[in-house]
């Protein structure tokens, strides 16, 4: 360890203290149990490929041969898990996050801190029970390898803060001391609600219908054991992740505020900790489900390009849901149903009935479109994440004078302004195109506190 | 990061602010027109022989509907290159193209993430070549095909430069 630090002391100009935040550090001890599953893995997926050629092998082995066989293959499974823990360094430095990994063909991931989207802490169960943490961070364009599994839960909390902190653009030399910025609580969802609002979503009612329907019509046409199996064990996986596993995963989900970001913490067995720093949000989605609308409740979803987490809040009374959207989307205000204009009668005929679902509104902050008669979607983008606009119109929208008005954002989502007047599209192409550019001026910068302190962060 | 410099908001737009469109040289409906007749050729050719062959001549009149689709093809291809279109403005590219499904797309120059000049083999026996301009949303499809090289690289090079000037960034 001594010998790499030497070098790079060396290479690098700056002054650095010999054991502070920029020395390169080691991954939680006990990620080589991790990954000493992998041999094992490869040869169970060895056997699982050849079901008989397994079985013929299995019947020749004694006790002796199989004791041998451990013999070599535990010893193995832990060199390989010890040197791949011990060649995967990572370290922090002012503008960046360094990850070295690889044993054979080495790989170093350079993070720019100032295009870090978002950062994640996960805590599998069995983690949860050894007391480690998997810190993710979303940057666009890096890939999974690049997340750090794991570290001590008290070391990735502090090492989350501390990268936060330097994103956010604080001086270096206090970067390492901020610690965990406080967080208040804005909203928790009970699991009451949460159950409830799983309950009233026609989805989940369907996978369960599905689940039992496919299977027993399979059974009265062919009274094969294996065949109704075969479905109907997928079916109802997947009809328990959309309804269990989803309960699960979202339990007490909880939103706090903090200057670093919005907190998100959720999960019944695996505890999941999220940051959406502020700036970063390229759209927000308002989910209405129709059974959910009589109780007023809403679903958030977000993009963040180069994040993976895309719900905000899993179910939440409308109010509350537009006040943490106000949280994501500084200076924000949800535009309410009246505000939406709807699509010129006349566009009945190019879609009918679906037409009425379909809105919009353009305020100075936002760009928000609805769609959805049953299921309303009404997706917003600030005017200074679109990255271009686009107006399309086919043969039978020409014949009634519409067209559909594209907005692209930086997350690889659309979002499409349906069925405008041809007049009003043309218009908004132009405004939109507008507002896009000048939108940015007033955005945050991407390091987003390096002008102002903690303390003063609203 | 200042956008709009008033040396420049005369450039792509005329006196009432409307853009002033660039249609492309004639040279990519000549490239698509014989990549038609030579492919109308080959059809004919194989629809004259293999029904002669395996059914008997009668049926070789089958021969007479690639000629008849390149007809058709002959005047569409007209009409799609036509559509396409181009403006620069002071803040933004403008691409206009389709005929039936039409489609108009506006880059700002801050929003470019890159600028690619492409040129395949066909494309270069006749002398052209495609921009292309990406952005971050994958989206974006900002594609002026068929341009003279010079006009490609003159096009780049001043797309790449405003977007310096104005890059702005996710």
């Amino acid at each position: 360890m001594t010998a790499p630090r030497a070098a790079r002391a060396a290479r690098e100009p700056v002054p650095r203290e010999p054991d502070g935040g920029t020395a390169e550090r080691r991954l939680h001890p006990v990620t080589p149990f991790r990954r000493a599953w992998a041999p094992v893995a490869v040869l169970a997926g060895w056997a699982g490929h050849d079901l008989d050629g397994t079985q013929r092998q299995l019947s020749r082995l004694t006790p002796t041969t199989l004791l041998a066989g451990l013999a070599v293959l535990l010893p193995a499974a832990a060199l390989y898990g010890f040197l791949t823990w011990w060649f995967t360094r990572f370290a922090v430095t002012e503008a960046e996050l360094r990850i070295r990994t690889g044993l054979l063909f080495r790989r170093t991931a350079h993070i720019r801190l100032e295009r870090v989207q978002a950062i994640d802490v996960t805590q599998p169960l069995l983690a949860r029970i050894a007391g480690v943490a998997k810190l993710r961070i979303d940057v666009i364009g890096t890939d999974k390898k690049d997340e750090l599994a794991f570290l001590g839960a008290g070391e990735a909390r502090a090492l989350r803060a501390e990268l936060l902190a330097r994103a956010a653009g604080l001086a270096p030399e206090t970067a390492h001391e901020v610690g965990e910025a406080p967080a208040t609580r804005l909203l928790r969802v009970p699991p009451g609600v949460l159950a409830a609002s799983l309950l009233l979503t026609g989805a989940t009612w369907g996978m369960l219908a599905a689940a039992v329907a496919v299977p027993v019509l399979l059974w009265t046409a062919t009274h094969n054991l294996w065949t109704v199996l075969a479905t109907a064990l997928p079916l109802a996986g997947a009809a328990g992740a959309r309804s269990v596993g989803r309960f699960v995963a979202d339990y007490d989900w909880t939103v706090a505020r903090s200057p670093d970001g919005l907190r998100l913490d959720h999960g019944l067995l695996d505890r999941a900790h999220e940051t959406v720093p502020p700036g970063r949000v390229q759209t927000v989605r308002i989910v209405e489900p129709l059974l959910w609308r009589a109780r007023g409740w809403v679903r958030v979803e977000l993009d963040v390009a180069g994040s993976s987490n895309s719900v905000l809040l899993p179910v939440a009374p409308r109010e509350a849901a537009e006040s943490v959207i106000a949280r994501v989307l500084p200076g924000v205000a949800v535009p309410s149903g009246a505000a939406l204009s709807r699509p010129p009668r006349r566009a009945g005929w190019c879609r009918p009935l679906w037409w009425r679902g379909h809105g919009l509104a353009v305020t100075d902050a936002v760009f928000a479109a609805r769609h959805g008669l049953l299921r309303r979607t009404l997706a917003l983008v600030p005017h200074a994440k679109v990255q271009s606009v686009r107006l399309t119109q086919g043969p039978w929208q020409r014949a009634r004078r519409v067209a559909d008005v594209r907005v692209d954002t930086g997350a690889n989502k659309t979002v499409t302004a349906r069925l405008r007047d041809a007049g009003e599209a043309a218009e908004l192409l132009r405004a939109q195109a507008e507002r896009s550019r000048t939108g940015r001026r007033d955005a945050r910068p991407d390091r987003w506190m390096a002008s102002r302190g903690l303390a003063d962060r609203p | 990061m200042e956008t709009g410099s008033p040396q420049e908001a005369g450039t792509g737009t005329a006196a009432g602010g409307r853009p002033v469109w660039t249609g492309l040289p004639p040279g990519l409906l000549r490239m698509r027109r014989m990549l038609l007749v030579v492919w109308a050729g080959l059809l004919t050719a194989a629809s004259v022989v293999l029904p002669w062959w395996l059914a008997g001549p009668a049926w070789a009149v089958f021969a007479l509907l690639p000629p008849a689709l390149a007809a058709w093809g002959w005047v569409m291809l007209e009409r799609n290159w036509r559509s396409w279109r181009y403006a620069e403005r002071a803040d933004d590219l403008l691409i206009s193209r389709g005929v039936l499904w039409r489609e108009q797309t506006v880059v700002p120059y801050g929003r470019m993430q890159l600028v690619e000049v492409t040129s395949g083999p066909v494309e270069r026996y006749f002398g052209l070549a495609g921009v292309q301009v990406h952005t971050a949303a994958a989206a974006t499809d900002a594609t002026i095909p068929g341009l003279h090289p010079a006009e490609a690289e003159r096009l780049r090079d001043r797309l790449t430069e405003l977007g310096e000037a104005r890059s702005a960034g996710l």
